[in-house]
C-alpha cells in the first residue's frame, strides 16, 4: 500500500460514495450548529419535510449574537433581530432533537470552544460547522472545516457533504519557539509567509518540533487561522497530548471504548514517504511576536517592524496595500510599537480558552490598564469562565480594570453589543482584521494574548518581551 | 435552483485583492432568517455612506454598472466567513457569475448552491476581460457553461474549466440534497461498517 498523509487517512475512513468523476460522499461525524448560519437549513428541511438524519451527532449552540454582559438572560438585551435568531435555534434545536446548550447552561460559548471541552471533538473524525473557524477542530488529526447554509442542510439531511479531496499541504515548523513567542505568532507568521490564498486547494498538515511542543490549546489556535491562510482546513497528528487533552471529557469514550478508540487514534499519522503537494518549512527560533498592520490576515508583520510602503509590494496587492493603510490611519514608516490604541480585546476561538487567559494574567497581574482604555476579555466558554474564576484570574482582570465577561464571540464579529466604533482602534487575540470586522471603520491589530495584555498596560502595541 | 445555460450581460470590473465575505456582506446583515433580500446591502460599507446615500465612484452605482450580471475580481475574492448570505447577496442582486485568478474555498463551493458561476482564469485573462468590464454598458460578455467559453465584447473567446458535476447541477438546476438521497443505500451502509469499526463515534 502506498504512504498515506494524515489527511488520505482520515479521508479514505469516510468516503460513503464515489461516482466515476471523483466527486466524493463524505460521512460527517460531527455537526456543529450555531444561530446565525442555521435558521435557514432548518426551514429548509421543513419546508421539504425532512428530519435530521443523525440528531445525536449534531450539536447546537448560540454564540454569534449573544451578549456577553450580565443578566443577558433578557431578552431587551439584544435586538429583535438578534433575538429571533437565538430563538429560531433554541426551537429549531428542541424540534428537530439534537444536543443543545442554550444560554443559559454554564456550558454555552463559543461552537468551537465547547466542541472540543465536551469531547465531542475526537481524533480521526469528521467535523463540520457552518462557520469557518471549525478548522479549529484540526488540531485534534480530526478534519474539520467551515460550510455554508445549503451545506449545514445536506448535513442535517443526509448526515454527508458532496466533496472532491483536496490537494496535501505540509507546514512544518522545526525546533523550538523563543521566549514571548505563542501559537498565535505561529499561526500569523505562517499566513504572512503563504498569504491568504497560499492554502487554497489544500488540507494543511502542521507538524515539527514546535507545533508537537504546544498544548492541545496552543494547536487549537493554530488550527483556527488555517481557513485564514485559504486552506479547507488544518490538522496536527495526535499524540500523548491529545490523548491526555481528550480522556474524560463528558462525551469522549469510557474505560474500554476508550482503550479500542485509542487503538485507532494512534493509527493517524503521515505515514514515511507520503506525498505532499506543497511545503512550507519555517525555523521555529525565526518567528518572533507579531502583529498585523493592514486589514488582511497576511498583513503580519514581527512587532520590531515599520508600516510597509504600498510600493514595497506587487501586482493587486499595491492598491489593496494602499488602501489598508488608508483604512487603519497608518503612515508608512511608522514604528509598529508607535501606534496607540484605545480598545483591547482578548477572546474569540482563536484566543478564548483559559491557558490563554493564564497568559493575560501573567503580564497584568498587579498592574493597571492605561487609562481611558477599553479593554474586555470574553471567556470562549461558561466552563472557561468559572475556572478563571476559580483560579483568581478574574481577580487579576478586575483589579487590572478589564472588563470580564461571560462566553461568546463578542467583538471578533461584532454582530451581538460588543463592537468597535468608527475610528477606534483594537489590538485583538481574535482572527480577522477585515474592513469593519469589529464594527463600522474600526481598525484591528491581531495579536497574541499575552501582545493584547502588554497592549492594554501600555496603550501602544508592544514587544512582550520587553516585559518579560 | 434557478437554472444556468448562458448568461448575456454586462460585467463589473472590482480589480481589488482579497475582497472578503466581510466586504461583500457586512455581518449586521446576517440576522434575518431568510435567504432572501441581502442583495440591498450587498457590499453595503463600500457602497453606501453611512447615512445610507451612496458613494459616487464605488462600481456598481455607477450608471454604466447597476445592472451588473458578471463580476470581474481580483484575487483571492470571497475569503473569510462561511457566511452562505455572500453569494446570496451576490445572486439577489442580480449577479450570475464572477470572474477571478482564485477563490476562497466556502465561498466557491457556496456559489454553485446558489445559481451562481465562479470562474478561475489565469492572470492574464482575468487581466484581459478587467480591461474589458472597464469599458462599461458597452462591455457585455457572454458566459457559455455548456461551452465552457466567456466571449468578451471583441470577440475574444476564452475557454475555462468546470467541475462536470457542479456544471451538471447548475445547468439542471438540480437540488444537492435530492441527489444525495438517491443515494441513502450507501450511506446507511456506511454508517453501519464505520459504526461497527468506530463505535465510540
Amino acid at each position: 500500500m502506498s504512504p498515506k498523509t494524515l489527511y488520505d487517512k482520515i479521508w479514505d475512513a469516510h468516503v460513503a460514495h464515489e461516482a466515476d468523476d471523483g466527486t466524493c460522499l463524505l460521512y460527517i461525524d460531527r455537526h456543529l450548529v450555531h444561530e446565525v448560519t442555521s435558521p435557514q437549513a432548518f426551514e429548509g428541511l421543513r419546508m421539504a419535510g425532512r428530519k435530521v438524519r443523525a440528531p445525536e451527532k449534531t450539536i447546537a449552540v448560540p454564540d454569534h449574537n449573544v451578549p456577553t454582559t450580565a443578566g443577558r438572560d433578557d431578552p431587551s438585551q439584544m435586538t429583535e433581530e438578534s433575538r429571533i435568531q437565538v430563538e429560531a435555534l433554541d426551537k429549531n434545536a428542541r424540534e428537530f432533537g439534537v444536543h443543545y446548550y442554550p444560554v443559559s447552561d454554564v456550558r454555552q460559548g463559543i461552537v468551537h470552544i465547547v466542541g472540543p471541552e465536551q469531547g465531542w471533538t475526537l481524533p480521526g473524525m469528521t467535523v463540520v460547522c457552518g462557520d469557518s473557524h471549525t478548522a479549529t477542530h484540526g488540531a485534534f488529526g480530526a478534519l474539520a472545516h467551515g460550510i455554508g447554509t445549503s451545506e449545514v442542510e445536506h448535513v442535517l439531511a443526509t448526515q454527508t457533504l458532496i466533496q472532491k479531496k483536496s490537494k496535501n499541504m505540509k507546514v512544518e515548523i522545526t525546533g523550538k519557539l523563543m521566549p514571548g513567542v505563542t501559537a498565535k505568532d505561529i499561526t500569523l507568521a505562517v499566513i504572512g509567509e503563504t498569504g491568504t490564498a497560499g492554502g487554497t486547494g489544500y488540507v494543511i498538515e502542521y507538524c515539527g518540533e514546535a507545533i508537537r511542543d504546544l498544548s492541545m490549546e496552543g494547536r487549537m489556535t493554530v488550527c483556527n487561522m488555517a481557513i485564514e491562510g485559504g486552506a479547507r482546513a488544518g490538522l496536527i497528528a495526535p499524540d500523548e497530548t491529545t490523548f491526555n487533552y481528550v480522556k474524560g471529557r463528558p462525551h469522549a469514550p469510557k474505560a474500554g471504548a476508550f482503550e479500542q478508540a485509542l487503538e485507532y487514534w494512534k493509527t493517524l499519522f503521515t505515514d514515511e514517504g507520503a506525498h505532499f503537494d506543497k511545503v512550507v518549512t519555517l525555523k521555529g527560533e525565526d518567528i518572533q511576536p507579531v502583529v498585523t498592520w493592514g486589514t488582511s490576515p497576511e498583513d503580519v508583520l514581527p512587532i520590531t517592524g515599520v508600516v510597509p510602503h504600498p510600493e514595497d509590494f506587487e501586482g493587486g496587492k499595491v492598491d489593496a496595500a494602499r488602501r489598508s493603510i488608508d483604512y487603519m490611519g497608518l503612515t508608512p514608516g511608522q514604528k509598529l510599537t508607535d501606534i496607540e490604541i484605545d480598545t483591547v480585546f482578548i477572546g474569540s476561538c482563536t484566543n478564548g480558552r483559559i491557558e490563554d487567559f493564564r497568559a493575560v494574567a501573567d503580564v497584568v497581574k498587579g498592574k493597571k490598564i492605561k487609562d481611558g482604555m477599553r479593554a474586555m476579555i470574553v471567556p470562549g466558554s461558561g466552563l472557561v469562565r468559572a475556572q478563571a474564576e476559580e483560579e483568581g484570574l478574574a481577580d487579576i482582570f478586575r483589579e487590572a480594570g478589564f472588563e470580564w465577561r461571560l462566553a461568546g464571540c463578542s467583538m471578533c464579529l461584532a454582530m451581538n453589543p460588543d463592537q468597535l466604533s468608527e475610528g477606534e482602534r483594537c489590538a485583538a487575540t481574535s482572527n480577522r482584521n477585515f474592513e469593519g470586522r469589529q464594527g463600522y471603520k474600526g481598525r484591528t491589530h491581531l495579536v497574541s494574548p499575552a501582545m493584547a495584555a502588554a497592549a492594554a498596560l501600555t496603550g501602544k502595541l508592544t514587544d512582550i518581551r520587553e516585559m518579560m | 435552483m434557478e437554472k444556468f445555460e448562458t448568461l448575456s450581460g454586462i460585467a463589473a470590473p472590482m480589480p481589488l485583492v482579497n475582497i472578503d465575505t466581510d466586504m461583500i456582506i457586512p455581518k449586521v446583515f446576517l440576522k434575518s432568517i431568510k435567504r432572501t433580500g441581502f442583495g440591498a446591502n450587498l457590499f453595503d460599507e463600500m457602497r453606501f455612506n453611512r447615512d445610507g446615500t451612496e458613494i459616487a465612484d464605488f462600481v456598481l452605482n455607477k450608471p454604466q454598472y447597476r445592472e451588473a450580471q458578471i463580476l470581474v475580481a481580483g484575487d483571492n475574492f470571497g475569503c473569510g466567513s462561511s457566511r452562505e448570505h455572500a453569494p446570496w447577496a451576490i445572486a439577489d442582486f442580480g449577479i450570475k457569475c464572477v470572474i477571478s485568478t482564485s477563490f476562497a474555498d466556502i465561498f466557491f463551493n457556496n456559489c454553485f448552491k446558489n445559481g451562481i458561476l465562479p470562474i478561475v482564469l489565469p492572470q492574464e485573462q482575468v487581466d484581459l476581460l478587467m480591461k474589458d468590464a472597464e469599458k462599461g454598458a458597452n462591455a457585455r460578455m457572454t458566459v457559455d457553461l455548456e461551452a465552457q467559453e466567456i466571449t468578451s465584447s471583441d470577440g475574444d473567446v476564452i475557454p475555462f474549466e468546470v467541475d462536470a458535476f457542479k456544471k451538471q447541477c447548475l445547468i439542471n438546476g438540480l437540488d444537492d440534497i435530492g441527489l444525495t438521497m438517491e443515494k441513502v443505500t450507501s450511506i446507511d451502509a456506511f454508517e453501519a461498517k464505520a459504526g461497527a469499526a468506530r463505535p465510540w463515534v
